[in-house]
């Protein structure tokens, strides 16, 4: 069954060499990248089942042995995030796939888009599943590299001058990643998290501190927390639908996964829990001030992006194991919902012409169906009683409260705030773009390609699916967050002999 | 031959590869990032290096085991180096294509938020946005009659 745990790196990388190859077979290379994530994703759903019922699964690459060796482990949380990330990448596959159809007069270069993607999907599988620093910061690079290439797509104008600055910020995030990677090696003499625990611990406080302080800036900058997080808004709007749907589902959380990650396994305790909270208030409210303020509607959610970062940086902040099953599942949530109401903004701009609320309107009766598919999902990010947004807003606040003290009170004000103001911004983008009557005389278009209507239906009721299996998810994240405070079943699974 | 471990030369040499690469990393101009981005790169390698026990090559037979060097963070920087020559030929690509499309490589400021600023000094926030009229019937949007669109599907 462990030989099952490399495969979600594998086979996007081997259908990316195919697809390259495959460049001038269109529908080949479709199946081909269809093929490779419908396989990753029932991958990851029996890893997921396997890390519940017998714990962590580990291979170690090559056959050397852990310290030394590349580990790739999955365990709970990295299965789960194996799941949500699989389904929601093939998901808008089918969705660019069903855009591809309909822009073929515009010559976009198809050809480089299946390589790219799914090679960005064995960058955030590797990610998930590092057992070391040095592997985590490859998957970072992998998938970087990938959304270089997707966000400066065609090389227009807008894209080259927003690619740019998103590429400079995610350069120096590296650079930040890779200095702290040899600080630690310098300072302990290995990167294998699981060994780690044990020899950071041994560390004087400031040294650990600092090396602490340095991951959580690299991660801080790829997750957009606040102060580190100006470079989105400004770069992702302007890339194709799909490809903003993708980063704002994945990229970011793959920051917040390796926060937790490092944070719970590396560093246990409270020592940065504070400025963690301190970071994570600013960090919604900053956002969803910022989306207030906006006019188009791929900016106004990279705003919301931002600031729903800030929920889970606050569960991670707690450092209980009630604050980390509300990361948990709410990173679960926003992966879904996030990219959901990209995908809907696509939608948009491929009926109406536009994404500027000034230019839109009366969308609710020459699009229906994208109303609908709108309202659920903005009522959902707000976190409106039924769906998913509710429990995981819900599972953070009462963590928050458990905690008590002025800081995590503050920060469940603030909280109860974003989410107002969140359904304030929802409601606007409804009455403009949906509710009020036509602006202008909209030339009918073709009716909207089926398969971008069906993934998008599909990513919906995923997340309002999220909402009646919120009790087994719950379960699940419950117990990855009580590993993740334990530590030892990583560490036992890792290193049979214990580490030293 | 033994190799000098880490010493101050060593570290003084990083810092300042390190402070040179984010002074220009500072400009505005992509080309002059782009040599930041490769000055900060191979001092964060050579820090890497300096990382690990230094000694004789690490190839079993031809050197004694104990005055052996850490080979791990030569592996490591052999990763670190291809990855920033990788993001360094993008850089440049993205660079040229700037100049390219228009006339200098300078990273511009983000359009949109001067859009806003400007707006937010006219007061031109939508009194129709809560209300069902178009936003022709606004008498706040004077001059908001959106440019036309630049393409229409069919």
């Amino acid at each position: 069954m462990n030989t099952l745990v490399p495969l979600p790196v594998v086979l996007p990388l081997l259908g990316a060499a195919l697809t390259l190859l495959l460049a001038g077979r269109p529908w080949t290379q479709r199946t081909v990248s269809v093929g490779c994530l419908s396989t990753s994703l029932v991958v990851a759903v029996v890893l997921l089942v396997q890390a519940y019922r017998q714990g962590p699964l580990v291979v170690q690459i090559g056959g050397w042995p852990a310290p030394v060796g590349i580990v790739l482990v999955a365990d709970q949380l990295a299965a789960l995030m194996l799941v949500v990330s699989s389904a929601v990448t093939l998901c808008v596959l089918l969705y660019s796939i069903g855009q591809g159809q309909a822009e073929v007069g515009e010559r976009s270069p198809v050809a480089i888009f299946h390589p790219t993607y799914l090679v960005l999907t064995a960058g955030v599988c590797n990610a998930f599943l590092a057992g070391d620093l040095f592997n985590l910061f490859v998957g970072f690079e992998m998938l970087l590299a990938a959304s270089f290439v997707l966000i400066t797509l065609n090389g227009t104008g807008p894209r080259i001058r927003t690619g740019s600055t998103y590429v400079v910020v995610n350069v120096l995030a590296s650079m930040i990643f890779l200095i702290s990677v040899g600080l630690v090696y310098a300072a302990t003499g290995t990167l294998n998290l699981a060994q780690l625990t044990a020899r950071l611990d041994a560390l004087p406080g400031g040294v650990r501190l600092s090396l602490q302080l340095m991951l959580l800036v690299a991660f801080g900058i790829k997750a957009a927390v606040f102060p580190l997080s100006a470079w989105l808004p400004d770069s992702y709007p302007t890339a194709p639908a799909p490809v903003t749907a993708v980063f704002a589902g994945l990229l970011t959380k793959v920051g917040v996964y390796a926060i937790i990650r490092t944070q719970t396994l590396l560093f246990p305790g409270q020592q940065a829990g504070e400025l963690l909270m301190v970071a994570a208030g600013l960090t919604m409210l900053v956002g969803i001030l910022g989306a207030v303020a906006q006019s188009d509607i791929k900016r106004l959610l990279s705003f919301t992006l931002v600031s729903h970062i800030g929920y889970m940086i606050f569960g991670v902040g707690l450092s209980t194991v009630a604050g980390l099953v509300g990361a948990i599942f709410y990173v679960v949530h926003h992966i879904t919902i996030q990219t959901t109401l990209f995908l809907i903004s696509g939608l948009v701009e491929q009926r109406a012409g536009s994404t500027d609320l000034r230019r839109l309107g009366g969308l609710a009766r020459l699009a229906p169906l994208v109303g609908v598919l709108f309202f659920v999902s903005a009522m959902n990010l707000a976190g409106i009683p039924p769906f998913s947004g509710f429990l995981g807003k819900l599972g953070l606040l009462q963590a928050g409260v458990a905690v008590g003290g002025p800081l995590p009170w503050t920060l469940v004000a603030v909280g109860a705030v974003t989410s107002l103001l969140t359904l304030y911004v929802a409601s606007r983008v409804w009455n403009i773009a949906f509710w009020r009557s036509p602006c202008q005389t909209v030339a009918p278009t073709a009716p909207l390609p089926a398969l971008m209507v069906g993934a998008t239906v599909a990513l919906v009721v995923l997340g309002v699916s999220l909402t009646f299996v919120a009790g087994p998810l719950f379960d699940v994240t419950g117990r990855a967050a009580a590993d993740l405070i334990e530590r030892t079943p990583y560490v036992r699974a890792v290193l049979p002999g214990g580490a030293s | 031959m033994r190799a000098a471990g880490a010493n101050l030369v060593s570290f003084i040499t990083i810092g300042v590869l390190v402070g040179c690469g984010v002074t220009l990393l500072l400009e505005r101009s992509l080309s002059r990032i782009l040599l930041g981005v490769i000055l900060i790169g191979n001092g964060v390698n050579l820090l890497i290096v300096f990382g690990g026990r230094s000694g004789e090559a690490p190839v079993v037979g031809v050197s004694d085991e104990a005055a052996m060097s850490d080979a791990l963070p030569q592996a490591m920087v052999l990763t670190a180096i291809v990855i920033t020559f990788g993001f360094t030929a993008f850089l440049l690509a993205i660079s040229y294509r700037s100049w390219y499309l228009s006339g200098d490589d300078e990273v511009p400021d983000d359009i949109e938020d001067r859009e806003i600023v400007r707006r937010t000094a006219q007061h031109e926030v939508s009194a129709a946005d809560l209300t069902g009229e178009p936003p022709t019937a606004d008498p706040q949007q004077v001059d908001a009659p959106a440019p036309p669109r630049e393409e229409g599907p069919g």
